[in-house]
Protein backbone atom coordinates (compact mmCIF):
# COMPACT_ATOMS: atom_id res chain seq x y z
CA UNK A 1 0.00 0.00 0.00
CA UNK A 2 1.06 3.73 -0.39
CA UNK A 3 -1.42 5.68 0.48
CA UNK A 4 -1.15 9.56 1.74
CA UNK A 5 -4.54 10.86 3.57
CA UNK A 6 -5.01 14.26 4.06
CA UNK A 7 -7.34 15.58 7.11
CA UNK A 8 -8.61 18.92 6.16
CA UNK A 9 -9.86 19.49 2.39
CA UNK A 10 -9.35 23.43 3.06
CA UNK A 11 -6.26 25.65 1.09
CA UNK A 12 -2.95 23.71 3.16
CA UNK A 13 -5.16 19.95 2.29
CA UNK A 14 -6.16 21.23 -1.72
CA UNK A 15 -2.25 22.58 -1.71
CA UNK A 16 -0.72 19.39 -0.45
CA UNK A 17 -2.61 16.99 -2.64
CA UNK A 18 -1.91 19.03 -5.96
CA UNK A 19 2.20 18.59 -4.79
CA UNK A 20 1.96 15.42 -4.12
CA UNK A 21 1.24 14.68 -7.68
CA UNK A 22 3.23 17.27 -9.31
CA UNK A 23 5.84 15.73 -7.95
CA UNK A 24 4.91 12.31 -9.27
CA UNK A 25 3.55 10.94 -6.14
CA UNK A 26 2.08 7.50 -7.87
CA UNK A 27 0.12 6.62 -4.92
CA UNK A 28 -3.60 7.07 -3.69
CA UNK A 29 -4.04 10.35 -2.33
CA UNK A 30 -7.43 10.80 -0.39
CA UNK A 31 -8.47 13.79 0.83
CA UNK A 32 -10.89 14.42 3.46
CA UNK A 33 -12.78 17.11 4.41
CA UNK A 34 -16.12 17.80 6.71
CA UNK A 35 -17.48 20.49 4.48
CA UNK A 36 -19.37 19.62 1.94
CA UNK A 37 -17.86 21.85 -0.79
CA UNK A 38 -14.72 20.89 -2.32
CA UNK A 39 -11.64 22.97 -1.02
CA UNK A 40 -12.34 26.73 -1.33
CA UNK A 41 -11.23 30.29 -1.03
CA UNK A 42 -11.55 31.64 2.54
CA UNK A 43 -10.50 35.32 1.74
CA UNK A 44 -13.43 36.53 -0.32
CA UNK A 45 -16.09 34.95 2.19
CA UNK A 46 -15.31 38.24 4.49
CA UNK A 47 -15.04 40.41 0.85
CA UNK A 48 -17.01 39.62 -2.36
CA UNK A 49 -18.90 37.06 -1.14
CA UNK A 50 -20.02 38.74 1.72
CA UNK A 51 -20.78 41.71 -0.72
CA UNK A 52 -22.69 39.31 -3.09
CA UNK A 53 -20.38 39.83 -5.93
CA UNK A 54 -19.35 36.00 -6.40
CA UNK A 55 -20.66 32.66 -6.21
CA UNK A 56 -19.87 29.22 -3.81
CA UNK A 57 -18.74 28.03 -7.02
CA UNK A 58 -16.32 30.66 -8.33
CA UNK A 59 -14.42 30.11 -4.62
CA UNK A 60 -13.40 26.40 -5.44
CA UNK A 61 -9.50 26.71 -5.50
CA UNK A 62 -9.69 24.13 -8.29
CA UNK A 63 -12.49 22.28 -10.42
CA UNK A 64 -13.84 19.39 -9.39
CA UNK A 65 -12.46 17.87 -12.76
CA UNK A 66 -8.99 18.31 -11.75
CA UNK A 67 -9.19 16.30 -8.60
CA UNK A 68 -10.19 13.22 -11.19
CA UNK A 69 -7.96 13.83 -13.46
CA UNK A 70 -4.77 14.15 -10.70
CA UNK A 71 -6.59 10.54 -9.50
CA UNK A 72 -7.29 12.45 -5.91
CA UNK A 73 -9.72 11.10 -4.00
CA UNK A 74 -12.16 13.68 -2.45
CA UNK A 75 -14.36 12.72 0.44
CA UNK A 76 -16.61 15.53 1.15
CA UNK A 77 -19.02 15.65 4.03
CA UNK A 78 -16.62 13.30 6.36
CA UNK A 79 -15.38 13.90 9.59
CA UNK A 80 -12.01 12.49 11.03
CA UNK A 81 -12.95 11.24 14.68
CA UNK A 82 -10.02 9.97 15.49
CA UNK A 83 -6.39 9.13 14.66
CA UNK A 84 -4.72 5.78 15.76
CA UNK A 85 -0.98 6.17 15.18
CA UNK A 86 -0.13 2.62 15.96
CA UNK A 87 -2.19 1.09 14.09
CA UNK A 88 -1.56 3.60 11.25
CA UNK A 89 -5.45 3.65 10.75
CA UNK A 90 -7.92 6.79 11.14
CA UNK A 91 -11.78 6.48 12.09
CA UNK A 92 -14.02 8.57 10.30
CA UNK A 93 -18.08 9.47 10.26
CA UNK A 94 -18.09 6.79 7.16
CA UNK A 95 -15.89 4.31 8.14
CA UNK A 96 -12.28 3.62 9.08
CA UNK A 97 -8.83 3.77 6.60
CA UNK A 98 -5.30 3.05 6.92
CA UNK A 99 -2.80 5.22 5.77
CA UNK A 100 0.79 5.15 5.16
CA UNK A 101 1.03 9.10 5.61
CA UNK A 102 -1.27 11.06 7.13
CA UNK A 103 -1.10 15.02 6.99
CA UNK A 104 -3.45 16.92 9.22
CA UNK A 105 -4.57 20.44 7.43
CA UNK A 106 -7.56 20.53 9.63
CA UNK A 107 -7.35 24.61 10.08
CA UNK A 108 -8.58 26.75 12.77
CA UNK A 109 -11.96 27.23 14.41
CA UNK A 110 -13.39 30.91 15.12
CA UNK A 111 -13.58 31.69 18.32
CA UNK A 112 -17.03 32.25 19.68
CA UNK A 113 -19.01 34.27 22.41
CA UNK A 114 -19.49 32.49 25.83
CA UNK A 115 -23.56 31.67 25.38
CA UNK A 116 -23.83 32.93 29.10
CA UNK A 117 -23.43 36.26 27.60
CA UNK A 118 -25.46 36.13 25.08
CA UNK A 119 -23.35 33.93 22.33
CA UNK A 120 -26.08 31.52 21.13
CA UNK A 121 -28.60 33.77 20.61
CA UNK A 122 -30.07 34.16 16.42
CA UNK A 123 -28.01 36.16 14.57
CA UNK A 124 -24.86 36.32 16.48
CA UNK A 125 -21.94 34.95 13.71
CA UNK A 126 -18.87 33.49 13.40
CA UNK A 127 -17.39 34.08 9.86
CA UNK A 128 -15.05 31.29 8.99
CA UNK A 129 -17.17 29.34 5.82
CA UNK A 130 -19.71 29.88 3.01
CA UNK A 131 -22.22 28.01 5.59
CA UNK A 132 -21.71 31.16 8.20
CA UNK A 133 -22.15 33.60 5.11
CA UNK A 134 -24.62 32.12 3.58
CA UNK A 135 -27.08 32.32 7.65
CA UNK A 136 -25.48 35.93 7.51
CA UNK A 137 -26.95 37.24 4.20
CA UNK A 138 -30.60 37.12 4.32
CA UNK A 139 -30.14 39.59 7.22
CA UNK A 140 -27.44 41.44 5.79
CA UNK A 141 -29.69 43.92 4.33
CA UNK A 142 -29.22 47.80 3.50
CA UNK A 143 -30.53 49.14 7.04
CA UNK A 144 -29.92 46.60 9.35
CA UNK A 145 -27.84 47.28 12.29
CA UNK A 146 -24.75 45.28 12.74
CA UNK A 147 -22.28 45.25 15.61
CA UNK A 148 -19.03 43.83 14.87
CA UNK A 149 -17.14 42.28 17.47
CA UNK A 150 -13.06 42.62 17.34
CA UNK A 151 -11.03 44.54 15.00
CA UNK A 152 -8.82 42.56 13.27
CA UNK A 153 -8.56 42.08 9.91
CA UNK A 154 -11.84 39.39 9.43
CA UNK A 155 -13.64 42.22 11.81
CA UNK A 156 -12.54 45.34 9.68
CA UNK A 157 -12.99 43.55 6.30
CA UNK A 158 -16.62 42.39 7.53
CA UNK A 159 -17.69 46.18 8.87
CA UNK A 160 -16.25 47.48 5.12
CA UNK A 161 -18.50 45.30 3.50
CA UNK A 162 -21.39 46.32 5.74
CA UNK A 163 -20.90 49.56 4.86
CA UNK A 164 -20.86 49.65 1.11
CA UNK A 165 -24.01 47.37 1.71
CA UNK A 166 -25.78 50.25 3.59
CA UNK A 167 -25.83 48.89 6.83
CA UNK A 168 -25.43 50.62 9.88
CA UNK A 169 -22.21 49.56 11.58
CA UNK A 170 -20.68 49.13 14.82
CA UNK A 171 -17.43 47.77 15.75
CA UNK A 172 -16.64 47.24 19.12
CA UNK A 173 -12.61 46.86 20.21
CA UNK A 174 -11.95 45.82 23.68
CA UNK A 175 -8.40 46.59 23.65
CA UNK A 176 -7.32 49.84 23.20
CA UNK A 177 -7.11 50.31 19.56
CA UNK A 178 -7.94 48.05 16.43
CA UNK A 179 -5.37 45.78 14.98
CA UNK A 180 -3.47 45.56 17.74
CA UNK A 181 -1.92 42.54 17.58
CA UNK A 182 -1.13 42.83 14.14
CA UNK A 183 -0.50 46.23 12.72
CA UNK A 184 1.49 48.97 14.20
CA UNK A 185 -0.50 52.31 15.77
CA UNK A 186 -0.43 54.06 12.39
CA UNK A 187 -2.02 51.03 10.06
CA UNK A 188 -4.18 51.12 13.00
CA UNK A 189 -4.84 54.88 12.47
CA UNK A 190 -5.38 54.56 8.97
CA UNK A 191 -7.57 52.46 8.98
CA UNK A 192 -9.64 53.87 11.73
CA UNK A 193 -10.13 56.80 9.35
CA UNK A 194 -10.99 55.11 6.44
CA UNK A 195 -13.58 53.06 8.41
CA UNK A 196 -14.64 56.93 9.78
CA UNK A 197 -15.18 58.35 6.67
CA UNK A 198 -17.59 55.68 5.18
CA UNK A 199 -19.87 55.40 8.51
CA UNK A 200 -18.30 53.22 10.80
CA UNK A 201 -18.28 53.81 14.51
CA UNK A 202 -15.33 52.12 15.74
CA UNK A 203 -15.57 51.85 19.74
CA UNK A 204 -12.01 51.27 20.86
CA UNK A 205 -11.33 50.39 24.46
CA UNK A 206 -15.06 48.82 24.81
CA UNK A 207 -16.10 45.53 25.61
CA UNK A 208 -19.10 43.69 25.06
CA UNK A 209 -20.38 42.69 28.47
CA UNK A 210 -23.92 40.87 26.90
CA UNK A 211 -26.02 40.56 24.71
CA UNK A 212 -29.68 40.00 24.72
CA UNK A 213 -33.06 39.84 22.85
CA UNK A 214 -35.91 37.35 22.99
CA UNK A 215 -34.48 34.74 21.31
CA UNK A 216 -32.64 36.84 18.37
CA UNK A 217 -30.08 39.61 19.64
CA UNK A 218 -32.02 42.91 19.91
CA UNK A 219 -29.11 44.59 22.28
CA UNK A 220 -25.74 45.15 23.03
CA UNK A 221 -24.64 46.02 26.84
CA UNK A 222 -21.34 47.87 26.44
CA UNK A 223 -18.26 47.86 29.21
CA UNK A 224 -18.91 51.53 28.95
CA UNK A 225 -23.09 51.64 30.02
CA UNK A 226 -23.52 52.18 26.42
CA UNK A 227 -26.85 50.03 24.98
CA UNK A 228 -26.83 49.43 21.12
CA UNK A 229 -30.00 48.24 19.52
CA UNK A 230 -28.96 45.99 17.31
CA UNK A 231 -29.92 43.24 14.45
CA UNK A 232 -26.94 41.11 13.90
CA UNK A 233 -23.46 40.62 15.33
CA UNK A 234 -20.70 39.12 13.20
CA UNK A 235 -17.81 38.09 16.23
CA UNK A 236 -14.58 38.02 14.87
CA UNK A 237 -12.53 37.98 18.07
CA UNK A 238 -9.74 35.48 16.09
CA UNK A 239 -9.39 31.52 16.03
CA UNK A 240 -8.40 28.55 17.46
CA UNK A 241 -6.99 25.32 16.42
CA UNK A 242 -8.98 22.39 17.07
CA UNK A 243 -6.60 20.01 19.15
CA UNK A 244 -8.90 17.45 20.02
CA UNK A 245 -8.24 14.65 17.55
CA UNK A 246 -4.53 15.68 17.58
CA UNK A 247 -4.67 15.40 21.63
CA UNK A 248 -6.49 12.18 21.66
CA UNK A 249 -3.97 10.90 19.28
CA UNK A 250 -0.83 12.04 21.39
CA UNK A 251 0.59 14.48 19.36
CA UNK A 252 2.65 17.52 21.05
CA UNK A 253 0.88 20.00 21.14
CA UNK A 254 1.58 23.63 21.57
CA UNK A 255 -0.58 26.64 19.77
CA UNK A 256 -1.55 24.08 17.69
CA UNK A 257 0.36 21.09 16.37
CA UNK A 258 3.61 21.18 16.87
CA UNK A 259 5.55 20.52 13.13
CA UNK A 260 9.75 20.27 13.06
CA UNK A 261 11.11 22.56 10.19
CA UNK A 262 10.52 19.78 7.65
CA UNK A 263 6.59 19.70 8.81
CA UNK A 264 6.75 16.37 10.78
CA UNK A 265 4.54 16.35 13.84
CA UNK A 266 6.00 14.06 16.87
CA UNK A 267 5.02 10.54 15.39
CA UNK A 268 5.94 9.03 12.81
CA UNK A 269 4.20 9.36 9.50
CA UNK A 270 1.72 12.29 10.32
CA UNK A 271 2.74 15.64 9.07
CA UNK A 272 0.43 18.90 9.55
CA UNK A 273 0.34 22.20 7.88
CA UNK A 274 -1.57 25.69 7.71
CA UNK A 275 -3.89 26.65 10.56
CA UNK A 276 -3.62 24.14 12.32
CA UNK A 277 0.56 23.70 12.95
CA UNK A 278 2.97 25.61 14.97
CA UNK A 279 6.53 25.64 13.27
CA UNK A 280 9.80 27.12 14.09
CA UNK A 281 10.61 30.52 12.55
CA UNK A 282 13.61 32.45 13.67
CA UNK A 283 14.32 30.72 16.85
CA UNK A 284 11.14 30.33 17.99
CA UNK A 285 7.96 28.91 17.20
CA UNK A 286 4.80 30.59 15.75
CA UNK A 287 1.34 30.33 13.74
CA UNK A 288 0.36 31.60 10.73
CA UNK A 289 -2.96 32.22 9.40
CA UNK A 290 -2.68 32.86 5.93
CA UNK A 291 -3.08 31.90 2.07
CA UNK A 292 0.56 32.16 0.96
CA UNK A 293 1.62 29.80 4.13
CA UNK A 294 -1.07 27.70 4.34
CA UNK A 295 0.49 27.46 0.32
CA UNK A 296 4.11 27.00 0.84
CA UNK A 297 4.33 24.92 4.04
CA UNK A 298 1.81 22.22 2.82
CA UNK A 299 3.70 22.25 -0.54
CA UNK A 300 6.84 21.77 1.80
CA UNK A 301 5.50 18.39 3.46
CA UNK A 302 4.03 16.96 0.34
CA UNK A 303 8.05 17.43 -0.91
CA UNK A 304 9.25 15.66 2.16
CA UNK A 305 6.63 13.23 2.13
CA UNK A 306 8.33 12.50 -1.05
CA UNK A 307 11.64 12.32 0.26
CA UNK A 308 13.65 15.69 -0.35
CA UNK A 309 14.15 16.22 3.32
CA UNK A 310 13.36 20.06 2.66
CA UNK A 311 13.32 22.64 5.56
CA UNK A 312 10.49 25.11 5.81
CA UNK A 313 11.54 28.60 4.99
CA UNK A 314 8.49 31.12 5.59
CA UNK A 315 8.25 34.25 3.83
CA UNK A 316 5.02 35.19 5.54
CA UNK A 317 2.70 37.75 3.98
CA UNK A 318 -0.59 38.96 3.56
CA UNK A 319 -3.45 41.19 2.38
CA UNK A 320 -6.74 43.05 3.08
CA UNK A 321 -9.51 44.75 0.93
CA UNK A 322 -11.66 47.52 2.60
CA UNK A 323 -13.22 49.83 0.74
CA UNK A 324 -10.81 50.62 -2.12
CA UNK A 325 -7.78 50.35 -0.30
CA UNK A 326 -5.97 47.24 -0.68
CA UNK A 327 -3.41 46.45 2.01
CA UNK A 328 -0.32 43.75 1.70
CA UNK A 329 1.69 43.29 4.50
CA UNK A 330 5.22 41.74 4.23
CA UNK A 331 7.24 40.01 7.08
CA UNK A 332 6.10 39.23 10.59
CA UNK A 333 6.61 42.88 13.05
CA UNK A 334 6.95 41.13 16.10
CA UNK A 335 9.44 42.88 18.39
CA UNK A 336 9.79 45.81 16.15
CA UNK A 337 10.96 49.12 17.76
CA UNK A 338 9.99 51.63 15.08
CA UNK A 339 8.01 52.49 12.17
CA UNK A 340 8.94 54.84 9.35
CA UNK A 341 5.96 55.94 7.08
CA UNK A 342 6.57 56.51 3.14
CA UNK A 343 4.48 58.27 1.06
CA UNK A 344 3.69 56.27 -2.23
CA UNK A 345 4.09 57.30 -5.89
CA UNK A 346 0.01 57.63 -6.56
CA UNK A 347 -2.63 59.96 -4.02
CA UNK A 348 -3.37 58.09 -0.80
CA UNK A 349 -0.74 55.58 -1.39
CA UNK A 350 1.85 54.79 1.92
CA UNK A 351 3.76 52.23 3.45
CA UNK A 352 4.50 51.39 6.87
CA UNK A 353 8.29 50.04 7.33
CA UNK A 354 8.97 48.09 10.76
CA UNK A 355 12.52 47.99 11.75
CA UNK A 356 13.68 46.24 15.07
CA UNK A 357 16.66 47.47 16.41
CA UNK A 358 19.27 47.13 12.78
CA UNK A 359 16.55 44.97 10.73
CA UNK A 360 13.88 45.24 8.36
CA UNK A 361 11.22 42.90 9.59
CA UNK A 362 7.96 44.15 7.94
CA UNK A 363 6.05 46.44 5.75
CA UNK A 364 2.45 47.22 5.16
CA UNK A 365 1.60 48.94 2.54
CA UNK A 366 -1.77 50.55 1.52
CA UNK A 367 -2.42 51.04 -2.18
CA UNK A 368 0.94 50.89 -2.06
CA UNK A 369 1.99 48.01 -4.51
CA UNK A 370 5.46 49.03 -5.40
CA UNK A 371 6.15 49.81 -2.39
CA UNK A 372 5.10 46.25 -1.32
CA UNK A 373 6.96 44.26 -3.84
CA UNK A 374 10.36 46.19 -3.30
CA UNK A 375 9.81 45.26 0.53
CA UNK A 376 9.38 42.03 0.37
CA UNK A 377 12.05 41.21 -1.87
CA UNK A 378 14.11 43.04 0.59
CA UNK A 379 12.83 41.42 3.51
CA UNK A 380 13.26 38.42 1.92
CA UNK A 381 16.94 38.23 1.34
CA UNK A 382 17.38 39.59 4.89
CA UNK A 383 18.82 42.98 3.13
CA UNK A 384 17.84 46.38 5.49
CA UNK A 385 17.53 49.45 3.97
CA UNK A 386 18.50 52.81 5.24
CA UNK A 387 15.38 54.10 7.10
CA UNK A 388 16.56 57.76 6.27
CA UNK A 389 16.15 56.76 2.42
CA UNK A 390 12.97 54.80 3.36
CA UNK A 391 11.40 57.93 4.71
CA UNK A 392 12.13 60.21 1.93
CA UNK A 393 10.08 59.91 -0.53
CA UNK A 394 12.16 60.92 -3.42
CA UNK A 395 14.40 58.72 -2.84
CA UNK A 396 13.36 55.18 -4.65
CA UNK A 397 13.73 51.78 -2.92
CA UNK A 398 14.14 50.24 -6.35
CA UNK A 399 17.64 51.18 -6.54
CA UNK A 400 18.31 49.36 -3.00
CA UNK A 401 16.78 46.18 -5.30
CA UNK A 402 19.91 46.52 -7.39
CA UNK A 403 22.33 46.04 -3.97
CA UNK A 404 21.52 42.04 -5.01
CA UNK A 405 21.73 39.43 -7.11
CA UNK A 406 18.15 38.65 -8.58
CA UNK A 407 18.41 35.29 -7.84
CA UNK A 408 18.51 35.86 -4.76
CA UNK A 409 14.81 35.35 -3.05
CA UNK A 410 13.97 32.65 -5.90
CA UNK A 411 12.45 30.86 -3.67
CA UNK A 412 9.07 29.88 -5.66
CA UNK A 413 11.18 28.77 -9.16
CA UNK A 414 7.93 26.99 -11.16
CA UNK A 415 9.52 23.70 -12.49
CA UNK A 416 7.87 22.10 -15.45
CA UNK A 417 5.49 19.88 -14.27
CA UNK A 418 4.33 21.87 -11.33
CA UNK A 419 1.24 22.09 -10.96
CA UNK B 1 -15.34 28.45 -25.34
CA UNK B 2 -12.45 30.00 -26.95
CA UNK B 3 -9.18 28.36 -26.67
CA UNK B 4 -6.24 29.88 -25.26
CA UNK B 5 -2.52 28.03 -25.95
CA UNK B 6 -0.41 28.21 -23.10
CA UNK B 7 3.39 27.65 -23.88
CA UNK B 8 5.46 27.42 -20.85
CA UNK B 9 9.09 29.17 -20.62
CA UNK B 10 10.75 25.30 -22.05
CA UNK B 11 8.48 26.07 -24.92
CA UNK B 12 5.54 23.34 -23.93
CA UNK B 13 2.43 24.19 -25.76
CA UNK B 14 -0.83 23.13 -24.17
CA UNK B 15 -4.48 24.57 -25.30
CA UNK B 16 -6.95 25.33 -22.82
CA UNK B 17 -10.76 25.64 -23.30
CA UNK B 18 -11.39 28.30 -21.29
CA UNK B 19 -15.05 29.65 -20.20
CA UNK B 20 -16.54 32.60 -20.37
CA UNK B 21 -16.57 34.16 -17.13
CA UNK B 22 -13.28 32.77 -15.80
CA UNK B 23 -10.31 35.14 -15.63
CA UNK B 24 -7.12 33.90 -17.51
CA UNK B 25 -5.19 32.75 -14.32
CA UNK B 26 -8.60 30.67 -13.75
CA UNK B 27 -8.77 28.73 -17.07
CA UNK B 28 -4.89 27.81 -16.52
CA UNK B 29 -5.49 27.07 -13.14
CA UNK B 30 -7.97 24.92 -14.25
CA UNK B 31 -6.63 22.71 -17.01
CA UNK B 32 -3.47 22.20 -14.89
CA UNK B 33 -1.42 24.47 -16.44
CA UNK B 34 2.24 24.66 -14.78
CA UNK B 35 3.98 27.62 -13.69
CA UNK B 36 1.20 30.01 -12.70
CA UNK B 37 1.29 30.05 -8.88
CA UNK B 38 -1.60 32.82 -8.39
CA UNK B 39 -1.01 32.06 -4.58
CA UNK B 40 -3.89 35.37 -3.76
CA UNK B 41 -6.18 33.30 -6.22
CA UNK B 42 -6.92 36.81 -7.96
CA UNK B 43 -7.01 39.54 -5.42
CA UNK B 44 -4.33 41.31 -7.18
CA UNK B 45 -1.97 41.34 -4.64
CA UNK B 46 0.84 38.32 -5.30
CA UNK B 47 2.14 38.57 -8.72
CA UNK B 48 2.69 35.14 -8.85
CA UNK B 49 0.33 34.61 -12.34
CA UNK B 50 2.33 36.86 -13.93
CA UNK B 51 2.21 35.66 -18.22
CA UNK B 52 3.14 37.44 -21.44
CA UNK B 53 -0.54 38.16 -24.05
CA UNK B 54 -0.26 38.18 -27.16
CA UNK B 55 -0.14 41.80 -28.68
CA UNK B 56 -2.13 41.13 -31.34
CA UNK B 57 -4.94 40.18 -28.89
CA UNK B 58 -4.44 43.49 -26.99
CA UNK B 59 -7.43 44.79 -27.89
CA UNK B 60 -9.83 42.19 -25.87
CA UNK B 61 -6.74 41.86 -23.43
CA UNK B 62 -7.47 45.55 -21.92
CA UNK B 63 -6.04 47.90 -19.99
CA UNK B 64 -3.76 47.79 -17.31
CA UNK B 65 -4.37 48.86 -13.42
CA UNK B 66 -1.75 50.70 -11.56
CA UNK B 67 -1.64 48.75 -8.68
CA UNK B 68 -0.92 45.92 -11.53
CA UNK B 69 1.44 48.05 -13.06
CA UNK B 70 3.07 48.43 -10.18
CA UNK B 71 3.42 45.07 -8.90
CA UNK B 72 4.54 43.63 -12.85
CA UNK B 73 7.71 46.08 -12.53
CA UNK B 74 8.92 43.74 -9.37
CA UNK B 75 7.84 40.68 -10.53
CA UNK B 76 10.15 37.47 -10.73
CA UNK B 77 10.50 37.39 -14.14
CA UNK B 78 11.03 40.30 -16.41
CA UNK B 79 7.87 42.53 -17.57
CA UNK B 80 7.75 43.43 -21.02
CA UNK B 81 5.26 45.37 -22.85
CA UNK B 82 3.08 42.36 -23.18
CA UNK B 83 3.21 41.62 -19.52
CA UNK B 84 -0.21 40.82 -17.12
CA UNK B 85 -1.57 39.66 -14.14
CA UNK B 86 -3.04 36.68 -15.95
CA UNK B 87 -6.00 37.02 -13.09
CA UNK B 88 -6.80 40.58 -14.04
CA UNK B 89 -7.62 39.39 -17.89
CA UNK B 90 -11.19 38.45 -18.79
CA UNK B 91 -11.44 35.52 -21.04
CA UNK B 92 -13.59 36.71 -24.06
CA UNK B 93 -14.73 34.79 -26.99
CA UNK B 94 -12.29 37.02 -29.30
CA UNK B 95 -9.23 35.34 -27.86
CA UNK B 96 -9.95 31.99 -29.51
CA UNK B 97 -6.67 31.06 -30.97
CA UNK B 98 -4.35 33.46 -28.40
CA UNK B 99 -1.03 32.73 -27.30
CA UNK B 100 -0.40 32.82 -23.51
CA UNK B 101 3.41 32.78 -22.55
CA UNK B 102 4.18 31.66 -18.77
CA UNK B 103 7.62 33.02 -17.12
CA UNK B 104 10.27 30.48 -15.95
CA UNK B 105 9.74 32.38 -12.86
CA UNK B 106 7.14 33.93 -10.56
C1 LIG C 1 -13.13 35.44 6.53
C2 LIG C 1 -11.69 35.14 6.30
C3 LIG C 1 -10.90 36.01 5.55
C4 LIG C 1 -9.56 35.73 5.32
N1 LIG C 1 -8.83 36.60 4.55
C5 LIG C 1 -7.54 36.29 4.26
C6 LIG C 1 -6.77 37.11 3.40
O1 LIG C 1 -7.23 38.15 2.90
N2 LIG C 1 -5.50 36.73 3.10
C7 LIG C 1 -4.96 35.59 3.61
O2 LIG C 1 -3.81 35.27 3.31
N3 LIG C 1 -5.66 34.79 4.45
C8 LIG C 1 -6.93 35.11 4.78
N4 LIG C 1 -7.65 34.29 5.62
C9 LIG C 1 -6.98 33.13 6.25
C10 LIG C 1 -6.93 31.91 5.35
O3 LIG C 1 -8.17 31.70 4.77
C11 LIG C 1 -6.50 30.70 6.16
O4 LIG C 1 -5.24 30.95 6.72
C12 LIG C 1 -6.41 29.44 5.31
O5 LIG C 1 -7.67 29.11 4.83
C13 LIG C 1 -5.84 28.29 6.10
O6 LIG C 1 -5.89 27.10 5.36
P1 LIG C 1 -5.94 25.69 6.07
O7 LIG C 1 -6.01 24.68 4.98
O8 LIG C 1 -4.87 25.60 7.08
O9 LIG C 1 -7.30 25.68 6.88
P2 LIG C 1 -8.81 25.75 6.35
O10 LIG C 1 -8.90 26.50 5.08
O11 LIG C 1 -9.60 26.23 7.52
O12 LIG C 1 -9.19 24.23 6.06
C14 LIG C 1 -9.35 23.27 7.06
C15 LIG C 1 -10.49 22.35 6.70
O13 LIG C 1 -10.46 21.18 7.50
C16 LIG C 1 -11.76 20.83 7.88
N5 LIG C 1 -11.69 19.96 9.07
C17 LIG C 1 -11.37 20.30 10.34
N6 LIG C 1 -11.42 19.23 11.16
C18 LIG C 1 -11.76 18.17 10.39
C19 LIG C 1 -11.98 16.78 10.65
N7 LIG C 1 -11.81 16.26 11.87
N8 LIG C 1 -12.37 15.99 9.62
C20 LIG C 1 -12.51 16.49 8.36
N9 LIG C 1 -12.31 17.78 8.07
C21 LIG C 1 -11.94 18.62 9.06
C22 LIG C 1 -12.40 22.18 8.12
O14 LIG C 1 -13.80 22.12 8.14
C23 LIG C 1 -11.85 22.96 6.93
O15 LIG C 1 -12.65 22.78 5.80
C24 LIG C 1 -8.99 34.55 5.87
C25 LIG C 1 -9.78 33.67 6.63
C26 LIG C 1 -11.11 33.96 6.84
C27 LIG C 1 -11.92 32.99 7.67
S1 LIG D 1 -3.28 35.55 -8.59
FE1 LIG D 1 -2.26 36.89 -7.24
S2 LIG D 1 -1.93 38.62 -8.48
FE2 LIG D 1 -2.94 37.26 -9.81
Amino acid sequence: MNRVVIVGAGQAGCSAALKLRALGFSGEIILIGDEPMAPYQRPPLSKAYLLGKTTAEALQIRPLSLYRDQRIELRLGCRVIRVLPHARRIETSTGSLDYDHLVLSIGARPLRLDPAIGGALGNVFTLRSIADVDLIRPVFSAGSRLLVIGGGYVGLEAAAVAAQSGLDVVLVEMADRILKRVACAETAAYFRALHAQHGVRILESTAVRRLDGNGTVARAHLSDDEVLATDLVIVGIGVKPDIALASEAGLKLGNGIEVDVFGRTSIEGIWAAGDCASFPYAGRRIRLESVPHAIDHAETVAANICGAHEPYVATPWFWSDQFDVKLQIAGLNANYDRVVVRRGGRPGAISHWYFGGDTLLAVDAMNDARSYMIAKRLIAAGITPDPKSVADAAIDPGLLLKAYAVSADRKRVSLAGEV
Amino acid sequence: MPKIIFVSADGVTREVAAGADQSIMQAALAAGVPGIVAECNGAAACATCHCYFDPAYAACVGEIGEQESEMLDFAASERTADSRLSCQVRVMAEMDGMTVRVPALQ
